[in-house]
């Protein structure tokens, strides 16, 4: 028997907002706990939320990226259940009548590109975090997160595999760090998905009964999970038996999935809309402001680098498809009107160093300024492109300016021509053997000779003009 | 001088003519309130810090409008720094960090928070028998309930304790209480007083409001209790006018409307009659009668049963012994928390509430119920809007009878329910009413009902206070009638 696997996923994105979505407590990350709450979050007696539109503006600005209906109206309903980190006993969001509806998602899996649908995107208020291992016996609660503003983004089930719903995940933190809605965190909890798992009998129409999988934070996690999920429901329908309708929770150390609660266990929301919010409305005006405004997206970057730029086509697209790159780049650009000595650096070196640590730009110890620097110190000849590549090394190790690094090395380029020519002079009085057999055609040997002067001025001799004296006095 | 049954008015001229200073009005409050413990009107008193205010004010000469004024406080509003227990074991510990609006727009107009009022537990109740704290007994009898919620709030005004209360009205809290006390008290528009620091029963139809001797003390505190609050999304963006202008002006022409459905040949004859003669009065005053109908209103007590106690199960959900409020001892585990927590915090009114509200709200049975009844509430609206084309206010008896003796409607919740026929159909369609004493049944006062359009308040209370020029039922007290 063969399978299809259909995937929906829920991805929870932490909208950038200074404030909470009800309340005025501020949102940043890693306070001490219960130090950024307010009356509000805190869902004392007699309190009452009141929406902040920022959050808003935010989610609209999502909603125009992926070409999605907006609602210019939209209503707030109460999801209840009980949880100690949900101080009110009920959550805000936006059940009946969301800020984002149906849009749509371009992903490239192996060079195949494929139109993700999304259903819905809309605005709730995230819930604290319980804390189990650090009281015996007890558990704490920090609320530090609650009331934190989350943009819930829904797609529809047409996720064949893992891949794609990686790529589909990466397109999405790609689209909110480039509207800067959201810093793209994962590590900090700033996108979290629950994946929605199924299986059917090949070309069947009726989709299988499916497992929802909860609160995975990063790329490796969701492909893991979802692979370990097709596994285990192909293994039960292979037996002849049915998938259960559940929710489970993926361990990451011993890679599995394991049951949370099954359907009947389920929380009955109880879902009704909140009597404490007015239906919220944006103005015309204000949705124009939002699109006027709307940042540049990847592919808009990227026709703009091959057209402005003269940036080959993979070039830019490697360039704009990261936000802290494509800043890299726009940031050397305006000091260094060398558009392609800049994208070979991104492309080649720094490309290279990313691929062998396995990380993203943004947690290099490269910054755009440092970057700058860099290429304006090769372009005025301050240093080699050699020479470049072992600052480059030393900054990725351990951060520090680019100029103080060539000042206290003393990695200043040499210039001087007669210099040159004199260090150039000595290496060839010294290799006598070596100037017969070149001149007797071994051309190979040149090499040995650039080798030579670069090693005696320790790499800083300007490389063309070690090149032209060379050639002058061999002649 | 005794301080008793004063009206703020007659305070405030006291007050300004130095014949009581503030402190010893205060403390003749306190002596007023130590007289009447038996009524079991306050859960928490607020002695020092008042005499401290009074103090200060008769330091700093204050030119505030209720300045010196003392005032009791519903325990349903948070009050910083002072005990706030909404009626319930579950907040007999809890202190706000914060007031509400209204109490603050209250205190800044120079009243004096005497102290915290007795209520049915979390406003639910229509006797003042719920409470946490015990019964208030109404000052006019023995083992005569207050009504409620606002039971000791009415108690405390209508004992001549204080001159003022706050009250709360979800679905008829404050007029049914003043009913039953022979006091004054008026529900507001929806909106018009921030429910910031109100701690809420039914978030779409709860709204604060005055509890006094007469419609224009009422006019007096609505004027400073009203305000447009950013921290409440559903308080109103409106002009507030002063709610004491015009109140002398006549009446005449004034078209009062009568609800075709009300059906009052149900009602005790006495009962009738005392509307009957209510009816002469205002036709003295020149005001004509019309006949109006309100095709749903049948249907209001059952919509209000799904629509409050929904609101209810959601916003107490909030007291699961987790962050502030009663916790139980020693569970073993999160669940027994939870389950331990709210079965010794919350009394049987509150669960029944509680359990009818999950029900309403749960999957399957949302459409039918909730959802219903917001549809219903809805025509309910429609047809006061039908109705006020042709009336400017519309009157009724506020409750079907006078005050009753405790544990007299049994264990039947549904008798008690029906205790607010007439109060709840302004609080489902948001609209202003008041009650106003308007007569004595076998020796008990009884009130009138006069509920008006949206945001006529001053229709209202000039209707009301027209009476009251002409009738002195606002006059009666426990202990004979007050001369003046």
């Amino acid at each position: 028997m063969s399978w299809e696997t259909v995937i929906g996923l829920e991805i929870h994105v932490q909208l950038s907002t200074d404030s909470k979505l009800f309340s005025g407590g501020s949102t940043s990350f890693g306070a001490e706990p219960n130090t950024h709450v307010d009356l509000i979050d805190l869902g004392l007696p007699g309190v009452l939320p009141v929406a902040n539109r920022g959050a808003f503006y935010k989610a609209i600005r999502f909603g125009l990226a992926t070409n999605a209906e907006i609602n210019l109206t939209s209503t707030f309903d109460r999801k209840n259940y009980f949880y100690p980190d949900l101080p009110k006993g009920y959550q805000i969001t936006q059940m009946a009548l969301p800020v984002i509806g149906k849009g749509s998602i371009k992903i490239e899996v192996d060079g195949e590109e494929k139109v993700i649908n999304i259903t819905r995107a809309h605005l709730e208020e995230d819930a604290g975090k319980s804390i189990h291992d650090l009281f015996e016996g007890e558990t704490g609660v920090d609320l530090n997160r609650a009331g934190t503003p989350l943009l819930e983004i829904v797609s529809e089930p047409e996720i064949s595999n893992a891949k794609e719903a990686v790529a589909y995940f990466k397109a999405i933190r790609q689209i909110v760090t480039f509207l800067d809605i959201c810093d793209g965190n994962m590590a900090q909890g700033s996108m979290r998905c629950d994946v929605n798992v199924s299986l059917k009998k090949t070309g069947d129409d009726k989709l299988g009964t499916r497992a929802e999988i909860k609160n995975i934070n990063s790329f490796k996690f969701i492909e893991k999970a979802i692979n370990y999920e097709i596994g285990r429901q192909a293994r039960i329908l292979e037996s002849g038996e049915s998938v259960v309708q559940e929710t489970r929770l993926y361990d990451s150390v011993k890679n599995e999935t394991r049951s949370m609660r099954s359907k009947e266990e389920a929380n009955d929301y109880r879902y009704f809309p909140c009597p404490d919010l007015l239906p919220v409305v944006i103005s015309d005006d204000e949705l124009n402001e939002i699109k006027n405004n709307l940042p540049e997206l990847p592919n808009e970057k990227e026709k703009r680098y091959i057209e402005e730029s003269n940036l080959d086509i993979s070039e830019a697209k490697i360039i704009a498809s990261s936000k802290t790159m494509a800043n890299m780049f726009e940031e050397a650009c305006a000091k260094t009107d060398d558009s392609k000595l800049i994208a070979n650096w991104l492309v080649g070196d720094i490309s290279a160093l990313l691929n062998k640590d396995n990380i993203d730009l943004e947690e290099s110890k490269l910054t755009s300024n440092n970057f700058a620097v860099l290429i304006e110190r090769i372009s005025d000849k301050t240093i080699s492109g050699k020479i470049a590549k072992s600052v480059l090394e030393e900054i990725w190790e351990s951060g520090g300016s680019v100029d103080e690094i060539i000042e206290s090395k003393g990695l200043v380029q040499i210039q001087d021509e007669s210099l040159i020519e004199e260090i150039a002079l000595k290496i060839i009085n010294g290799n006598p053997s070596q100037v017969e057999a070149y001149k007797d055609g071994k051309d190979k040997l040149f090499g040995f000779f650039v080798g030579q002067v670069m090693k005696e001025t320790q790499g800083k001799a300007n490389p063309q003009s070690v090149n032209e004296i060379l050639k002058k006095l061999l002649s | 001088m005794s301080i008793q049954y004063k009206t703020i008015n007659e305070l405030s001229q006291m007050l300004k003519s130095r014949d009581i200073s503030n402190k010893e009005l205060i403390q003749e409050t306190f002596n007023l309130i130590d007289a009447n413990l038996h009524l079991n009107a306050f859960i928490t008193l607020n002695k020092d810090a008042s005499l401290l205010k009074a103090e200060e004010l008769d330091k700093n000469l204050s030119l505030q409008p209720l300045s010196g004024i003392p005032i009791a406080q519903k325990d349903l509003f948070c009050t910083k720094d002072l005990r706030t227990t909404c009626g319930s074991n579950m907040l007999s510990n809890f202190i706000p960090p914060y007031s509400a609006t209204v109490i603050e727009n209250l205190e800044n107009a120079g009243c004096v928070s005497v102290g915290k009022t007795n209520m049915d537990e979390f406003a639910m109740g229509s006797s003042n028998e719920t409470s946490f704290y015990g019964n208030v007994q109404n000052p006019w009898g023995d083992k005569l309930v207050p009504g409620g919620s606002s039971g000791g709030s009415a108690a405390a005004v209508a004992a001549g304790i204080v001159p003022a209360a706050s009250g709360t009205d979800t679905g008829g809290s404050i007029r049914q209480p003043a009913s039953l006390c022979g006091i004054s008290g008026l529900k507001p528009t929806y909106g018009r007083i921030s429910r910031w620091g109100m701690i809420a029963f039914a978030s779409s139809l709860d709204q604060a409001g005055p509890m006094a001797r007469t419609a224009e003390d009422c006019a007096l505190l609505l004027n400073q209790m009203c305000s447009h609050d950013l921290k409440d999304t559903t308080s109103l963006d409106e002009t507030i006018p002063d709610f004491t202008e015009n109140l002398d002006k006549p009446i005449k022409g004034l078209k009062i409307g009568l609800v075709k459905e009300f059906d009052l040949s149900q009602l005790d004859k006495e009962v009738v009659k005392v509307f009957e003669e209510s009816k002469k009065q205002y036709e003295t005053l020149g005001a004509e009668f019309i006949e109006i109908s309100l095709p749903n209103i049948s249907l209001s007590v059952p919509t209000y049963y799904v629509v409050a106690p929904a609101e209810c199960s959601s916003n107490l959900s909030r007291f699961d012994g987790v962050k502030f409020g009663k916790r139980c001892d020693d569970p073993k585990d999160l669940e027994e928390l939870y389950i331990k927590t709210r079965s010794e915090g919350f009394g049987d009114e509150v669960k029944r509430r509680i359990l009818i509200g999950s029900y309403v709200l749960s999957a399957g049975f949302y459409d039918a119920y909730y959802k219903k009844a917001q549809q219903v509430r809805r025509l309910i609206k429609n047809d006061f809007d039908d109705a006020f084309k042709k009336v400017d206010v519309i009157m009724s008896p506020t409750t079907r009878g006078a005050a009753f003796e405790e544990g007299s409607k049994g264990d039947d919740p549904i008798q008690m329910y029906l205790e607010d026929l007439f109060t709840i159909p302004a609080n489902l369609a948001g609209l202003p009413a008041l009650s106003i004493p308007n007569g004595m049944v076998d020796g008990k006062p009884i009130g009138l009902q006069l509920i008006g359009n949206f945001l006529e308040e001053n229709k209202l209370l000039r209707a009301a206070h027209n009476f009251q020029l002409s009738t002195d039922w606002h006059k009666k007290t426990p202990k004979g009638d007050i001369q003046s």
